[in-house]
């Protein structure tokens, strides 16, 4: 007998009488003003949020950001908010992003209750590394959709196929030195959020 | 006139009478008829938290038989009526008469809050009192909410001993961390019982506490057997002595 | 005094480095209490989540082979162990079919159970951990003493210590922020230079064949999706039926581990990306025997928050490599004894049964009734210190008799008072090591008692 077979017949055997499905959770939590909890939860682990009202305004303050204008390599998947600098279908090999300083990447919607932004890897496709291996993190969502917790985001979520996704909530981090919070582990250094609408 | 048969843990009867003597002051204070049914000797926890079952089921079975005559069965001890109420049925499952004993066996200050539905008893304790929450008490019987839980608060035995006149209910840092007590673990791993008990007596004392007290003999025979070995400025006192009057 | 009271009372001897470990643990602990409140539905989410758990397993097979039905769909190579020896020679293969020598890891319990690491470097593989906390371990040839906060026993200057003797960081160094940046840099070559990224899971969905890995850092997502080979491994009980369940557990996860609302990456993996190769390696080992009893199955329910190590006093003083187990503190005290019952009899009773671990379990185990019932089992076994049974037995006798209780009693009170303390404390042994003896009344409550109902 295979592993598979093993194992799946010594699961069947020990199987406990079936116990139903519970149902959904009942009131969960809300906000008042989610845009506003989301950036809140997002400065609390480090991130900054910015809303803007049009994208003409989008791109002015993306340009405006310090890590932004300080950057050699700018990769952009939503040219409306930049230009970007590094011509992104021409690569297939995530390897080659490793210089890249910015990356400004589109999410979908935000969720209140604990800063994090869903972000679709369709776009990236082989280069879905570029999120984490680039040294700042732009996200752009619009429209600015703000949900209030993970359950509406799942309620919008489609796995249908093969593909990538991604919350991200923040810059990377780590606190394995004695507990003192350290911004920017091994993904980027800085997050910075654009609500846009 | 509520009849009360009264359970006395085996060390509390040997170590401590006063803690007994204080119970039955306290029911009779608050109109009950208390009887000590002398057949009683010990619980069982000791031999069921060692493992062995064998050992701790005819205790069970005479708790039972001695025990189930009682309307109400009040002791001065959580970790003693957890036993009963929540343990006993694993050693006895199939005892039909079991589950309306344990259902009636109270720890002290439950019986007073829950039973008699008396929510202060008066009487006059001016001093800085240390609560130390037994956690059988606290997350068995759930006399209080714990600090783990997102749960309203509530927390009867500090109801009592809030109503006391005089009396000062220190802040301790950690509301509801473990004596280190533990039965047999007291001293199986008695380098780590000892330092959770000396960190609980450095948080009363931080705390400003003069005496340290709680529903369970056990835990103060331990904290108060470490301050009086460190020479700290803290007594202990079982709840039901200061809940019948007794000075410290 | 067994295996681990012993390292235990080593660990408590160094009583300034064992205040600073629970202080730092404690302060962990009060983080989850603080996120924990700011979800006023936080106890019916437990519930929620215990009850999805419950349901899970109890069709595990079922939605195992729904997950792997979908995984392949997606693209997935699925190969299933039933030992850590079949784990890593299912890893192993896929490096060596593909001529592949450089691996990256992110953190994995279930690898560490399986030992892959020393397995994979005997047969030649590069293997470089890289979440920071499990490569300061692996720097310094140790296992992790936490699950989720792998180096939380080594002080700062240790750290510098190592990172300047493997990274080259100037000598003396401690600062954490320093040292980060130099395992950024540092790991950040061993990222690109990988051939192979291998990562654990949290979540795996049956509806869907995906699976979900949450890091703070990003390494596993460098792991994943830098080099073009993605090996995931995963226990069987990782399985969560459909995406939505995600919520609940998600919700309850973070908070519980460190008290943030959300790890920073919480990735979704559907199939291998485009021109990569995705293994999914199912692992039992000891999963399905647990399921089969009743009093433990529960333990299934885990999903590695370390919320009871956090809460755990005994944890906190004593450390986790004391438990000499891959998981540590009350949960690896339930687990531990299921595979190797003899090796670990005496876990169940590096416990005082406080219960706070199971009021912090964000899946409801009832961990501090598994520890008693393993108690039980373990004694049933034979497989508790002879001498403890004798005592239980012993202790049983004279209880069943009041007349010999009350005679030993008085006979105990006697002796307290009158044998001279240095023999007290001899035959006291442990206990008077640091405690005063309890008092010795003349009179035990029923005599007190007794005498008060003859008064007149």
């Amino acid at each position: 007998m295979s592993a598979r077979e093993t194992i799946l017949a010594a699961l069947r055997r020990s199987a406990p009488p079936g116990v139903p499905r519970p149902p959904p959770p009942g009131g969960t939590l809300t906000f008042e003003d989610p845009g506003a909890q989301f950036a809140r939860m997002l400065g609390e682990v480090g991130g900054s949020c910015f809303r803007v009202p049009s994208e003409d305004a989008l791109r002015a303050a993306v340009a405006a950001l310090p890590v932004v204008a300080a950057a050699k390599k700018v990769a952009s998947l939503v040219p409306e908010a930049h230009p970007g600098n590094v011509h992104l279908a021409a690569i297939d090999d995530p390897h080659a992003l490793a210089s890249v300083d910015v990356a400004v990447a589109r999410g979908e919607f935000a969720v209140a209750e604990n800063g994090a932004v869903w972000v679709p890897g369709a776009a990236l496709g082989p280069r879905r590394a570029l999120l984490f291996v680039c040294q700042h993190l732009v996200l752009v969502v619009d429209p600015g959709v703000v949900v209030h917790t993970l359950h509406e985001a799942y309620a919008r979520l489609r796995f249908d196929g093969p593909g990538f996704g991604c919350f991200i909530s923040g810059p990377s981090k780590t606190a394995d030195i004695e507990q003192a919070l350290v911004i920017g582990a091994h993904g980027a250094r800085s997050a910075a959020v654009f609500l846009v609408g | 006139m509520t009849e009360v048969g009264l359970f006395i843990p085996c060390y509390v009867d040997q170590c401590y009478p006063e803690v007994g003597m204080a119970t039955v002051r306290v029911l009779e204070k608050l109109g009950c008829r208390v009887d000590f049914p002398e057949a009683q000797t010990c619980c069982g926890q000791p031999m069921a938290n060692a493992g062995c079952g064998d050992a701790a089921r005819p205790l069970a079975e005479r708790f039972v038989d001695i025990f189930e005559r009682y309307p109400y069965v009040v002791c001065p001890s959580g970790s003693c009526t957890a036993m009963v109420r929540r343990h006993y049925a694993d050693l006895l499952p199939s005892s039909a008469r079991l589950p309306a004993v344990a259902g009636k066996t109270y720890e002290l200050c439950e019986f007073i809050v829950d039973v008699l539905g008396v929510a202060r008893i008066a009487g006059r304790f001016p001093h800085r009192v240390g609560l130390h929450q037994s956690c059988h008490a606290l997350r068995e019987l759930r006399l209080g909410s714990g600090t783990e839980r997102i749960v309203p608060g509530f927390n009867k035995v500090r109801g009592l001993l809030a109503a006391l006149e005089g009396i000062t209910l220190v802040d301790l840092e950690r509301a509801d961390e473990c004596c280190g007590f533990g039965g047999v673990f007291s001293v199986e791993e008695e380098a780590v019982s000892c330092a959770m008990g000396k960190d609980r007596l450095a948080d009363h004392q931080k705390a400003g506490a003069e005496v340290i007290t709680g529903v369970d003999m056990s835990c103060l025979m331990h904290l108060g057997g470490l301050a009086r070995r460190q020479k700290r400025p803290l007594r202990v006192q079982h709840v039901a002595e200061i809940l019948a009057g007794a000075a410290p | 005094m067994t295996a681990h009271s012993a390292r235990a009372a080593a660990f408590v001897a160094n009583e300034a480095r064992m205040h600073w470990h629970d202080t730092a643990l404690w302060h962990v602990r009060s983080k989850r209490d603080r996120a924990a409140a700011s979800v006023p539905e936080w106890e019916e989410l437990r519930t929620q989540a215990a009850a999805l758990k419950a349901h899970t397993v109890s069709r595990l097979a079922e939605y195992l082979e729904a997950f792997e039905r979908n995984a392949l769909r997606l693209g997935a190579v699925v190969h299933w162990a039933s030992t850590p020896d079949d784990h890593n020679r299912a890893v192993l293969s896929i490096l060596e079919e593909r001529g592949l020598k450089r691996l990256v890891k992110s953190k994995s319990m279930l690898t560490e159970e399986c030992h892959l690491n020393g397995f994979l470097e005997a047969r030649g593989i590069e293997v470089v951990d890289t979440d920071l906390g499990e490569r300061i371990v692996q720097l310094a040839r140790e296992t992790p003493s936490h699950i989720v906060l792998p180096a939380i026993h080594k002080k700062k200057e240790e750290i510098g210590e190592l990172f300047h003797e493997h990274l080259h960081t100037a000598a003396g160094a401690s600062d954490p922020k320093y040292l980060t940046e130099a395992a950024r840099g540092h790991l950040r070559e061993k990222f690109l230079a990988a051939e192979a990224g291998l990562t654990g899971v949290n979540f795996a969905i049956a509806e869907t064949g995906g699976f979900v890995v949450c890091t703070n850092e990003g390494n596993a997502d460098l792991g994943a999706s830098l080099p073009r080979v993605h090996i995931a491994s995963m226990g069987v009980e990782k399985l969560v039926p459909r995406a939505a369940d995600l919520a609940v557990f998600l919700r309850l996860l973070a908070r519980s581990a460190t008290g943030q609302p959300v790890t920073t990456y919480t990735s979704h993996f559907h199939g291998p990306r485009a021109g990569g190769e995705l293994h999914l390696v199912i692992v039992d080992n000891g999963r399905s025997a647990l399921l089969a009893s009743e009093a433990h199955r529960r333990a299934l329910s885990c999903i590695r928050c370390g919320a009871c190590m956090n809460t755990c006093p005994v944890f906190r003083r004593s450390g986790g490599h004391s438990y000499d187990a891959t998981v540590p503190g009350p949960i690896g005290s339930v687990l531990a004894p299921s595979r190797e019952p003899g090796r670990y009899a005496g876990l169940p009773f590096a416990s005082s049964l406080c219960g706070s671990c199971d009021d912090v379990c964000p899946v409801r185990i009832d961990l501090h009734q598994q520890l008693l019932t393993w108690r039980h089992e373990l004694g049933e076994r034979r497989l508790t210190p002879a001498p403890k049974r004798a005592a239980a037995r012993l202790g049983s006798f004279v209880l069943a008799r009041p007349w010999l209780y009350r005679a030993l009693g008085w006979l105990g009170r006697a002796a307290l008072r009158w044998v001279p303390r240095p023999v007290l404390a001899l035959v006291a042994g442990p206990w008077a090591r640091q405690r005063e003896l309890p008092p010795a009344p003349r009179l035990s409550f029923r005599a007190e008692f007794g005498r008060r109902r003859v008064r007149p």
